[in-house]
């Protein structure tokens, strides 16, 4: 699970880590009235109007209606102007990006309508860094992993110049080490204030991540201020989501307009949903063989709409609905159905189809693969139940039906 | 000759709630030894099973079983009444990683996590504990492990199995079936099964089940089945190209998975430019693995693999 910058510099914010002032607004009104306090309370005539989506390359993105506008926007008329040039430019700001669509490289072409901005203080960078703490799954710890290259993107990084990464295993029971914080800080190249500020912070940091249950925590740039202070300029945060359960308060952060609708549905019913971009809806059990579908699809010259596994303890009712949801989708031209029987019984996928079908219509070709538990019985209901399905001996033969058929 | 677990393997079951039990009937109707079950809440119960013989199991069984499973407060406990060795963990996802460590520190040769949804952090921990037992895991989020007709702990569906010669480690459920139903139809028996689960946290690995088969002797080639995300795959290949004496066939699922999106099990993720299904095909044929261009072929490159 995914949240917005301004969310988790608040959770940061609340576990004493460094994180600039700032104000998330959701209209023109409320981002102009955020700048005179910020502006008293920080002391700097700066400040930064930031879209807050569920993507990054925010900075470098563009605004569909606004191509000259950026996602991230400095505003530098107070430093002239005092306040009410200010205010007078987030107005304007403000005015042409809330409900604009931003374009950057993380949310494709079809860009991500903004409904938040964050309006925030400026900083006097003295130098940008880069810090992150991740799962490695080679040593099944998670690692803070810092570089002197900030502003940069962290794989270009790992891929030219993979000695400016540094990286520190968070030992379970024991925490990043007060060692391994120095050696991050002195990696970094910091010294006098900055050196003490950035050990804090990184303590910090490797603590919140374990108690957030954070999948990954991303800082981008990490700053050094002209003061010496080591502060999170950006803040990517995302949850690991078997572990939401114990975070309620993480959960209450959830920005259900950031999601796909489809997906968001499919979640409801405990379907693990993936929306794409072809035209062969699929719908199998497990999610190896879902994958392998997709795959085979591919491999036979069509285009797979999504991903869907309907689990191994998949109701007739939970088949339904992802009937339902899978022929939604204008986009598809025909559905596999590709069901190996372990736990999952052939006629229970059998019902669940014929029901659904009977329920919504079947406008595009259908073909269905069964194998393994209760098959014969499966295959009996579908050629009883009178409806226009095509039976499939193997996945590929599957896959080549559903792909001529939709030709 | 199998590996991990054989007809004389004494399983518990950690976890009698409804998954626990309807796959315990399964084991039992298959003919594993399951001897006993910790359920802290109802210790001190037995749990009653009884049906039709599962015939692709263990042979030479009469029509019906009935067997009593004994219930015990601790682990510990359970194995000084009844000698057990192995166990397979059902419990629900909050509680599931303390099962594990609890039978890790109670001295099992084996644990085998079924249960998907586990809290990587919880994992993590595990891992870390589990670091200073004997003690092997296998899962979580995973089917089990099946020797044919000898030994079946999970929830695989058994009668696709046969004896034979094979030795199957997969990240997959449904997956693993198809690969295994596809080496049945292809006439080749398995030794022993593995699922080793689709968490980015895990126990045992592609390797160390390779290096098990490698020293099986009844064990002559092996399929393994991976996936999208991290990078156990690569290492597997590099441990082939060392060390590997016996064919190896495989498979790797994702190769249209797009990147930084979960394809439903936790560890199925390319991040970072990491964890693709190229890079892993690539690795594998370097390592002389022959892969099946698609979940079709799997049996056949398994033949192809055998007969190089």
């Amino acid at each position: 699970m995914k949240i917005h910058e301004y969310q988790a510099k608040e959770l940061m914010k609340a576990r004493g880590i460094a994180v600039p002032v700032g104000t998330m607004a959701t209209t023109v009104e409320e981002a102009v009235a955020a700048v005179r306090p910020l502006i008293e309370s920080s002391g700097n005539p700066v400040v930064v109007v930031k879209s807050q989506i569920h993507a990054g390359g925010r900075g470098k993105g563009r605004f569909k209606e606004h191509p000259d506008l950026g996602g991230v926007t400095v505003v530098l008329d107070g430093l002239k102007g005092g306040v009410e040039a200010t205010e007078a430019k987030v107005r304007e700001l403000a005015d042409k990006m809330l409900g604009a669509t931003l374009v950057t490289i993380q949310t494709g072409p079809e860009g991500k309508q903004v409904n938040r901005l964050y309006v925030e203080q400026g900083i006097d960078i003295a130098t940008e860094l880069y810090v992150s703490v991740v799962l490695d799954r080679s040593s099944s710890r998670n690692i803070v992993m810092v570089s002197t290259e900030g502003g940069t993107e962290i794989e270009e990084v790992a891929a030219n110049t993979p000695e400016k990464i540094l990286k520190e295993e968070i030992t379970p029971g024991f925490g990043l080490l007060p060692f391994q914080a120095r050696a991050i800080a002195y990696g970094l190249g910091l010294e006098g204030a900055a050196f003490k500020n950035g050990v804090k912070f990184m303590h910090l940091l490797a603590d919140a991540a374990v108690e957030l249950d954070t999948d990954m925590i991303e800082i981008n740039p990490l700053v050094v201020t002209t003061d010496g202070d080591v502060m999170a300029l950006d803040g990517k945060m995302s949850f690991e989501s078997n572990a939401l359960f114990r975070h309620p308060d993480v959960v209450a952060m959830r920005d259900d307009s950031e999601e796909d609708p489809a997906e968001l549905e499919a979640s409801g019913y405990d379907l693990s949903f993936i929306k794409l971009d072809g035209s062969i809806g699929c719908m199998v059990n497990g999610a190896g063989l879902a994958m392998a579908t997709m795959d085979i699809i591919k491999y036979v010259g069509g285009e797979p709409a999504n991903f869907l596994d309907v689990g191994g303890g998949a109701t007739a009712e939970k088949v339904t609905a992802a009937f339902k949801i899978i022929t939604r989708d204008p986009s598809v031209k025909g559905i596999f159905v590709n069901i190996f029987g372990g736990i999952m019984k052939c006629d229970t996928i059998a019902e669940g189809v014929v029901t659904a079908v009977k329920e919504v219509g079947l406008e595009v070709p259908l073909v269905v693969r069964l194998e393994g538990t209760n098959v014969e019985l499966g295959k009996q209901i579908i050629n009883e139940s009178g409806l226009n399905v095509v039976s499939a001996e193997d996945m590929l033969d599957g896959a080549k039906k559903i792909v001529e058929l939709t030709e | 000759m199998s590996v991990l677990v054989s007809k004389d393997t004494k399983v518990l079951i950690q976890g009698m709630g409804k998954t626990g039990r309807f796959h315990t009937d399964k084991a039992i109707a298959y003919g594993t030894q399951m001897v006993g079950a910790v359920h802290p809440s109802r210790a001190g119960q037995t749990e009653a099973f009884s049906g039709e013989t599962d015939h692709s199991g263990v042979q030479g069984r009469p029509d019906t079983y009935a067997a009593d499973i004994p219930i015990f407060r601790t682990v510990t406990e359970a194995i000084d009444a009844t000698g057990a060795t192995v166990s397979v963990v059902y419990v629900p996802p909050p509680f599931a990683a303390d099962a594990i460590m609890e039978a890790a520190d109670a001295g099992l040769e084996l644990v085998i996590c079924v249960t998907e949804g586990i809290p990587v952090a919880d994992m993590v921990n595990a891992k870390q504990f589990l670091a200073g037992t004997n003690t092997r895991l296998v899962g979580p989020n995973c089917p089990g492990v099946i020797t044919p007709q000898e030994c079946k702990i999970g929830i695989m569906p058994g009668y696709i199995h046969t004896p034979g010669k094979i030795g199957v480690i997969s990240r997959s459920g449904t997956l693993t079936y198809e690969a295994v139903f596809q080496l049945t139809n292809n006439g080749l028996g398995q030794t022993t099964a593995i699922g080793i689960g689709g968490d980015p946290v895990n126990g045992t690995n592609f390797v160390d089940c390779l290096a098990l088969f490698n020293d099986d002797p009844d064990t002559e080639g092996v399929i393994m089945i991976g996936e999208i995300g991290g990078t156990a795959e690569e290492e597997a290949c590099e441990w082939i190209k060392a060390n590997m004496t016996k064919p190896v066939a495989g498979f790797i699922a994702g190769t249209t998975a797009p990147p930084g999106k979960r394809m439903g099990h936790a560890g199925a993720i390319i991040s970072g430019g990491k964890g693709t299904a190229a890079d892993k095909i690539s690795a594998m044929e370097a390592a002389g693995v022959v892969v099946a261009p698609t979940p079709t072929d799997m049996g056949a490159a398994m033949l192809q693999a055998l007969d190089r």
